[in-house]
C-alpha cells in the first residue's frame, strides 16, 4: 500500500493560505505528476503494454476539486483518469498493480488504465467511453437524492466530451431534477487532435450551461485555489438542494493525447507556452513565496512522494500476475 | 376457490408494486410512466401510490435515462428503467453495453449494477419497422447482460421479481401482444428463477422451443397437432441469458425431432444459438431430421397488416412446419 495524505479543505478561504489543505495539495500535484511520468517511462521501456493517457500538465484540476470533496462524495472519470483517482485517494500500489497487470490492481488486470475504479474513496470508474460517465454522475447523484443524504458528485470530462449527447442529457436530467452534481470539464484544448476551435462554436464551454439554467464558470485550470474556489462554491449549493453547476477548468495536456500522439496537430511553441505555466511548479513557488512552506520542506514533500511512487512499483512488481482461472465466474456477481 | 386471473400488464405492475413496498431502494423510471400511466399502460396506478420521486417521469432521453440508472445502481438503488419500446433501447445502447453489462466484470468486481431495464418488444401492432423489433439477440450477445423474455402473465410477474433482485443487470423484452392477455397469476410475491426453462407441454413426437409471444402460439399449434395424432414437446427457454440447454437436449432425447420457433428474423437469431448447442452434442446423436428453424423473415417489419403477418411465423404456419418435421419435408 502506498498513499499520500488525504486532500482536505482549508478552514477557510484558499486552499493555499492553509499550511494542512496546503500540503497535501502539494502531495497530490507531486503524486499525480511523479505517477504520470513513472508510467510513461516503464512504457517507454516496454514494461507495459496496453494504452494510456496521461494528466501532465492537468494535475491542478483533480486535486482542486477533489479538496473540495469528502471521502463519501462520488466521482466519475474518464480515459484520462488516473489524476482524479489519486486525488480521491487511491491506492497508489494498487493503481500501479493494475497497469502493471496484476491480480491485486484495482480490476484485478481486467480493466488497466481507462477503468480504474475505488469503491472506498467513491470513485465509481474511469471509462473508455468518452462522455460515458456523465450520465452515470446524473444517476449516482439522483440515488444521493432518494436516500436523502449531502453526498455530492462529481463528474470529470474532456472538451471532446461536451459535443456528444451524453453530456447534453446528462446536464438536463440534472438540471430538470437539480441533481446534487458538479460537471468539471477539463478543457485541455483538443480531443485528440480536434482543437475546440473547431469542435464548437461556443467560445467557452462554462456558455453551455445557460442551455439548462444552471450556473457555468470557467477557472484557470492551472490554478489550485481557483479550481478549489470554484468547486466548493458548486459543492456547497449541490449539498444544499440547488442543483448542479458547470466548472470549465482551462488548462493544457504536455503530452500527447496517448501513446500513438505524433503530435502533428499544434505547435512546440505552443507546448513550451504552455509548460511555463506548470501548474506543479507554479503551486510550491506560490507556497514558498507565501510563506506557508520554506524551500527544505517542500523538497522534503517531494522526497517522500518521489518515495511513495517508487515503493508503489516495487509493491506491485512483486504482486502476481492476474488469474485467467477466475474469468469466467466474474461476468456476474452471484445472486444470493 | 378459483385461481385469480389477471393481465400480463397487471402482473408486471403487481410484481414492481410489491417490489416497492418492500424494498426502498427499488424506484422506476421512464417516458410517462408518471401520471400517464405507461404508453401501454404498466405502470397505471403507480404513480399515484408511490409518488413521482419514485416513479419518475423523465425527458424524452433514453441514453440520459439509462445512464441515470446505472448510476444510481452502482450506489446502491435498485432502478426500472421502462423504455417505451424497445427499438429506442438503440439510443441507450452504450449504457446498455458500454456501461451496464461490464462495469462489475472491467472493474474488477467491487462495484455492480443491479438494475433492470424492461421494454415492449416485437410486433403485431401496425406499428412498422421503428416501433416492432425483437431485438433479444443484440442483448443476448453481451457479456454480462441477462436477458429475459416473459411468454404469460404467470411469468411476468415472477421473471420480473427475480431481475429487481439480481444483482446485475437484466434486460426483460415484454411483448405487447400479451399485455392484455390474461392468466392465473398468485397474488403473493414469488419469484421464477433467472437461467430455468420450463416445459409447458409433454409430447412424444416432437419438441418445440419457443420465445416471447412464440410460446401461446406453439401451445395453441400443440392443440390442433394432437387432434391430429401429433404429440409436441413445447419448451419455453425464459431466459436467453443465461440459456438453460438441460431440458431441450433431454426432450429432443425422447422425441428425436426439434423445431425452433422465434419471431425475430432469422439471420443470426438467437435461435440459431440454441441450433449450434443442439449440434455440440449429445442431443444431436437422437435427432431423426435436420433442426427445423421457423422465424421471422430478414426485412424490416412492415406497417400493412397482411404484410405485417406474413414476416413473423403464425399459428398456421407452426402446425404446418410441425407436419413438415413428422414428414421429413
Ligand atoms: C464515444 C467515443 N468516441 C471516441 C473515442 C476515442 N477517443 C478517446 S479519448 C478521445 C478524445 C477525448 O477528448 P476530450 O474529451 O477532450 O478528453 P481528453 O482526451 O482531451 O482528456 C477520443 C476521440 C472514445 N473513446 N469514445
Ligand atoms: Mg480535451
Amino acid at each position: 500500500m502506498a498513499t499520500i495524505t488525504p486532500l482536505l479543505p482549508p478552514a477557510a478561504g484558499k486552499v493555499s493560505d492553509d499550511k494542512a489543505s496546503a500540503m497535501a495539495a502539494l502531495e497530490s500535484l507531486l503524486a499525480i505528476r511523479f505517477f504520470e511520468e513513472a508510467v510513461d517511462g516503464m512504457f517507454a521501456r516496454g514494461l507495459m503494454h496496453g494504452t494510456m493517457h496521461l494528466s501532465i500538465g492537468q494535475e491542478a484540476v483533480a486535486t482542486g476539486v477533489c479538496a473540495a470533496l469528502r471521502q463519501t462524495d462520488f466521482i466519475t472519470s474518464t480515459h484520462r483518469g488516473h489524476s482524479h483517482c489519486i486525488a480521491k485517494g487511491a491506492d497508489l500500489t494498487r493503481m500501479m498493480a493494475e497497469l502493471l497487470a496484476k491480480q491485486t490492481g484495482y480490476c484485478r488486470g481486467r480493466g488497466g488504465s481507462m477503468h480504474i475504479a475505488d469503491a472506498k474513496t467513491g470513485n465509481l470508474g474511469a471509462n473508455g467511453i468518452v462522455a460515458g460517465g456523465i450520465p452515470i454522475a446524473a444517476g449516482a447523484a439522483l440515488a444521493q437524492k432518494l436516500k436523502k443524504t449531502d453526498n455530492v458528485v462529481v463528474s470529470f470530462f474532456g472538451d471532446g466530451a461536451t459535443n456528444e449527447g451524453a453530456f447534453h442529457e446528462a446536464l438536463n436530467l440534472a438540471s430538470v431534477w437539480d441533481l446534487p452534481v458538479i460537471f468539471v470539464c477539463e478543457n485541455n484544448k483538443y480531443g485528440m487532435s480536434f482543437s475546440t476551435a473547431k469542435s464548437m462554436k461556443v467560445e467557452r464551454i462554462s456558455e453551455r450551461a445557460a442551455a439548462y439554467a444552471m450556473p457555468g464558470v470557467t477557472v484557470d485550470g492551472n490554478d489550485v485555489d481557483a479550481v478549489y474556489e470554484a468547486t466548493k462554491q458548486a459543492v456547497d449549493r449541490a449539498r444544499a438542494g440547488q442543483g448542479p453547476t458547470l466548472i470549465e477548468c482551462v488548462t493544457y495536456r504536455h503530452k500527447g493525447h496517448s501513446k500513438s500522439d505524433k503530435n502533428l496537430y499544434r505547435t512546440k511553441e505552443e507546448i513550451d507556452f504552455w509548460k511555463t505555466k506548470d501548474p506543479v511548479g507554479k503551486f510550491e513557488t506560490l507556497l514558498i513565496e507565501k510563506g506557508i512552506l520554506t524551500k527544505e520542506q517542500a523538497e522534503q514533500i517531494t522526497e517522500n512522494v518521489r518515495n511513495e511512487i517508487r515503493n508503489a512499483i516495487t509493491e506491485a512488481q512483486a504482486a502476481p500476475d492476474s488469474d485467467p482461472a477466475e474469468l469466467l465466474s466474474s461476468v456476474f456477481r452471484a445472486v444470493n | 376457490m378459483s385461481e385469480r386471473v389477471i393481465t400480463y400488464a397487471e402482473a408486471i405492475r403487481e410484481a414492481i408494486g410489491q417490489a416497492m413496498e418492500s424494498d426502498p431502494s427499488v424506484f422506476m423510471l421512464g417516458e410517462d410512466i408518471g401520471v400517464y400511466g405507461g404508453a401501454f399502460g404498466v405502470s397505471g396506478d403507480l404513480y399515484h401510490r408511490f409518488g413521482e420521486e419514485r416513479v419518475r417521469d423523465t425527458p424524452i432521453s433514453e441514453m440520459g435515462i439509462v445512464g441515470a440508472a446505472v448510476g444510481a445502481a452502482l450506489v446502491g438503488m435498485k432502478p426500472i428503467v421502462e423504455i417505451q419500446f424497445s427499438d429506442f433501447t438503440a439510443h441507450a445502447m452504450d449504457q446498455i453495453v458500454n456501461q451496464a453489462a461490464k462495469i462489475h466484470f472491467m472493474l474488477g468486481g467491487e462495484l455492480s449494477v443491479p438494475m433492470v431495464l424492461r421494454a415492449p418488444s416485437g410486433s403485431g401492432t401496425g406499428a412498422a419497422a421503428q416501433h416492432s423489433q425483437s431485438l433479444e439477440t443484440w442483448f443476448a450477445h453481451v457479456p454480462g447482460l441477462k436477458v429475459v423474455l416473459p411468454s404469460s402473465p404467470m411469468e411476468a410477474k415472477g421473471l420480473l421479481l427475480s431481475a429487481i433482485d439480481d444483482p446485475n443487470p437484466v434486460i426483460v423484452l415484454e411483448h405487447k401482444l400479451l399485455y392484455k392477455t390474461s392468466g392465473h397469476v398468485p397474488e403473493e410475491m414469488y419469484k421464477t428463477p433467472i437461467g430455468v426453462a420450463r416445459v409447458l407441454r409433454e409430447g412424444k413426437d416432437l419438441t418445440i422451443v419457443a420465445t416471447g409471444v412464440m410460446v401461446s402460439r406453439s401451445l395453441e399449434a400443440a392443440a390442433q397437432l394432437s387432434q391430429m395424432g401429433i404429440e409436441a414437446t413445447v419448451i419455453d427457454p425464459r431466459t436467453l441469458s443465461p440459456l438453460d440447454m438441460g431440458p431441450i437436449n433431454d426432450s429432443i432425447s425422447q422425441t428425436g425431432r426439434v423445431m425452433l420457433v422465434q419471431e425475430a428474423p432469422k439471420h443470426v437469431g438467437f435461435i440459431a444459438e440454441i441450433a449450434a448447442r443442439i449440434s455440440e452434442g449429445p442431443a444431436i446423436y437422437s435427432l431423426t431430421e435436420p433442426v427445423k428453424r421457423l422465424c421471422g423473415m430478414d426485412v424490416p417489419i412492415p406497417y400493412a397488416p397482411q404484410l405485417e403477418k406474413a414476416v413473423v411465423p403464425q399459428l398456421p404456419d407452426i402446425v404446418s412446419g410441425a407436419q413438415d418435421l413428422m414428414r421429413g419435408v
